[in-house]
């Protein structure tokens, strides 16, 4: 199975849950960048891979599709890990070398492809007729 | 600094919200899921310290980031655990799997020490 564009899980979700992720997701950032401050960026940089979003998100998951459904998010989430240490070790890599868009895009394009090939991997066969 | 803060707050805000839409408009749940873990807070907070300390700051920042992926794998491994748990809200489930974490986390950067990667 592939991956489905399913606009309808939209119009599940309610405004102020947006705005809760909203909140989680700007507390976060700036809390990010205060550990940078004070701890220095060897400490401020862990932050940048924080689980800020997933609580909340799996919360919502279950309550608008149930448990089962909470897990296979949880699962997608500790999959996508595996980008984020590519997304990081790119821009590791290229920060010194490269101009920063060049960077941030590269690096989210190794998020983005390292994060597919390895769902197809792992789950794109399981979940066929799911 | 509180008008930093206050520009960290709102692009990471934005920034998360994005991703998460995103996930949103995306099933199964196990493919959705993965924008749980976007580089939404990195982005943010990367492009400022670019603007901002340039970067060598950056890649330190970004090595630290290897670090905290692999407690992010730790977390979502806990997370998948501790939501399986009926007996566990599931709110409750995600939120102590934080301790998995900083847990990892901490484990990390003292290997990282030991081995005289920090700088």
């Amino acid at each position: 199975m592939r991956p489905k564009l399913d606009p309808n899980g939209l119009q599940k979700t309610k405004a102020w849950e947006y705005l809760v992720r909203f909140v989680f997701g700007g507390v976060i950032t700036a809390l990010a960048g205060l550990a940078a401050k004070s701890w220095g960026p060897v400490i401020g940089g862990l932050f940048l891979a924080f689980p800020a979003i997933l609580p909340a998100s799996l919360t919502l998951v279950s309550q608008h599709d149930g448990r089962r459904r909470a897990i296979d998010a949880a699962r997608g989430g500790r999959l996508g890990s595996l980008g984020l240490m590519a997304f990081a070790g790119v821009v590791w890599m290229t920060a010194t070398r490269w101009p920063p868009v060049a960077v941030l895009v590269a690096a989210t394009i190794a998020w983005m492809a390292i994060d597919g090939v390895l769902w197809a991997i792992r789950y794109g066969r399981k979940e066929q007729g799911s | 600094m509180l008008a930093e803060l206050a520009v960290r707050f709102i692009l990471g805000g934005l920034i998360v919200s994005l991703f998460s839409v995103t996930g949103e408009l995306w099933k199964p749940k196990t493919f959705s899921g993965i924008f749980g873990a976007a580089p939404s807070v990195a982005l943010a907070s990367l492009a400022l310290t670019f603007a901002k300390q340039g970067p060598p700051v950056v890649a330190l920042l970004a090595r630290s980031m290897v670090i905290g992926s692999v407690a992010l794998y730790a977390y979502g491994a806990a997370c998948v655990f501790a939501t399986k748990q009926e007996s566990w809200p599931v709110w409750l489930a995600a939120l102590s799997s934080w301790l998995a974490w900083f847990a990892a986390a901490a484990a990390g950067l003292g290997a990282s020490a030991a081995l005289g990667a920090r700088p």
